[in-house]
């Protein structure tokens, strides 16, 4: 059985969509088999970020109306072929996502792939609820800045109560993915401070990838960063986060600083 | 990003700019309800089911929006029963 990843955080322009794509190519580029299943009905990017924006024919929506089988919405990729994406309709709006359907879809994935990584909308209505409910483990991604972190906190308690391991008095594994996060706007102190951001979620840290010009390369090339230029600092930092994700104890260090945060993030309580 | 990467590499802002006119061109298209190739797609599906009941799970269909030309390929595995039965059909009326 595979495991359901959601990658979510309230706030909209966060990296949620960049880090899913990377996130999911950097674990198929290991060798896993992996799907990642775009939740933003109506306003689907993930297609573009991937590169496979003109190969999609069916979508989530279709999938759940019945319109078109699992297999025949999923897009492989073709630079890794144990990359799949399922893309987000476009046309239809978010109501067409019905619990039962997206319930019905998830467990068909679970069953054929390593890991299941869902990108949330943002918000916190119906699109990311739904995306949410049925996941094994939680990536919030926050920006050092002080709508994002009270938009995680947000998130953080509605994944406490509305997620179906909740609901089953079961704890969600959460993980903190900083993201954007610019040394130099650190070093002037423009920028809230990893610690700071820690102390205010205590949740454990997956990973700090920084702001960078390779991001936004990547994307405009149609390819996740980790494929697009593995050897760029966000790469790595996406690279190690999965390799934190596979339960590997790897420190973490911040970007531009030779301080690594370990231990003490880890012993700090896991919520 | 050192200065040696950054001299290596040629501007990804060409290709941005191509992707989008790209794919804009049909989702414009497709928002008047004029995307030729997925309404081919669903006429095609459509015909093919007049004749034979689809299995859908032995239905692929593969689009490729380009800037010149779409491809389009729909490939249908036809069971031998259900050629000779839509033949019978055909022969009846
Ligand atoms: N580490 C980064 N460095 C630079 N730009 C980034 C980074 N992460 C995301 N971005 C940019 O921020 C914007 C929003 O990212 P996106 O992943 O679409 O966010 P979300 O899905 O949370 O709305 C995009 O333009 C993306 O290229
Ligand atoms: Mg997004």
């Amino acid at each position: 059985m595979g495991k359901v990843i959601v990658v979510t955080s309230g706030k909209g322009g966060v990296g949620k969509t960049t880090s899913s794509a990377a996130l999911g190519a950097a674990l198929a580029q290991n060798g896993e088999k992996v799907v990642v299943v775009d939740f933003d009905v109506g306003l689907r990017n993930l297609d573009l970020v991937m590169g496979a924006e003109r190969r999609v024919v069916y979508d989530l929506v279709n999938v759940i109306q019945g319109e078109a089988k699992l297999p025949q919405a999923l897009i492989r990729d073709k630079r890794v072929e144990t990359l799949y994406l399922l893309p987000a309709s476009q046309t239809r709006d978010k109501d067409n996502l019905t619990p039962e359907g997206v319930e019905k879809v998830i467990a068909a994935l679970k069953k054929a792939f390593d890991w299941v990584i869902c990108d949330s909308p943002a918000g916190i209505e119906r699109g990311a609820t739904l995306a949410m409910r049925h996941a094994d483990i939680a990536i919030v991604v926050t920006n050092p800045e002080v709508s994002s972190v009270r938009d995680s906190d947000r998130i953080i308690g509605l994944l406490d109560s509305k997620t179906l391991k909740a609901e089953n008095g079961e704890r969600m594994e959460k993980h903190l993915l900083l993201t954007r996060y610019d040394p130099a706007r650190a070093e002037r102190g423009d920028m809230l401070k990893v610690d700071d951001v820690l102390e205010i979620l205590s949740i454990p840290l997956l990973g700090i990838i920084p702001e960078s010009m390779d991001v936004l390369r990547a994307s405009n090339l149609g390819s996740p960063v980790t494929l697009a230029d593995e050897g760029s600092a966000p790469s790595r930092a996406y690279f190690d986060a999965v390799r934190r994700l596979k339960g590997e104890a790897l420190p973490v260090t911040v970007p531009g600083e030779r301080r690594s945060f370990f231990g003490k993030l880890f012993g700090r309580k896991a919520a | 990003m050192n200065l040696f990467r950054f001299f290596s590499k040629t501007q990804s802002a060409p290709a941005a700019r191509e992707r989008l006119q790209v794919l804009l061109a049909h989702e414009r298209a497709s928002a008047g309800g004029s995307d030729l190739v997925a309404k081919l797609k669903d006429e095609i599906l459509r015909v093919i089911s007049r004749h034979m009941q689809i299995d859908q799970d032995k239905v692929s269909v593969k689009m490729e929006r380009g800037e010149q030309v779409s491809t389009l390929a729909v490939d249908v595995e036809i069971p031998f029963n259900a050629a000779k039965a839509a033949a019978g059909r055909k022969k009846a009326a």
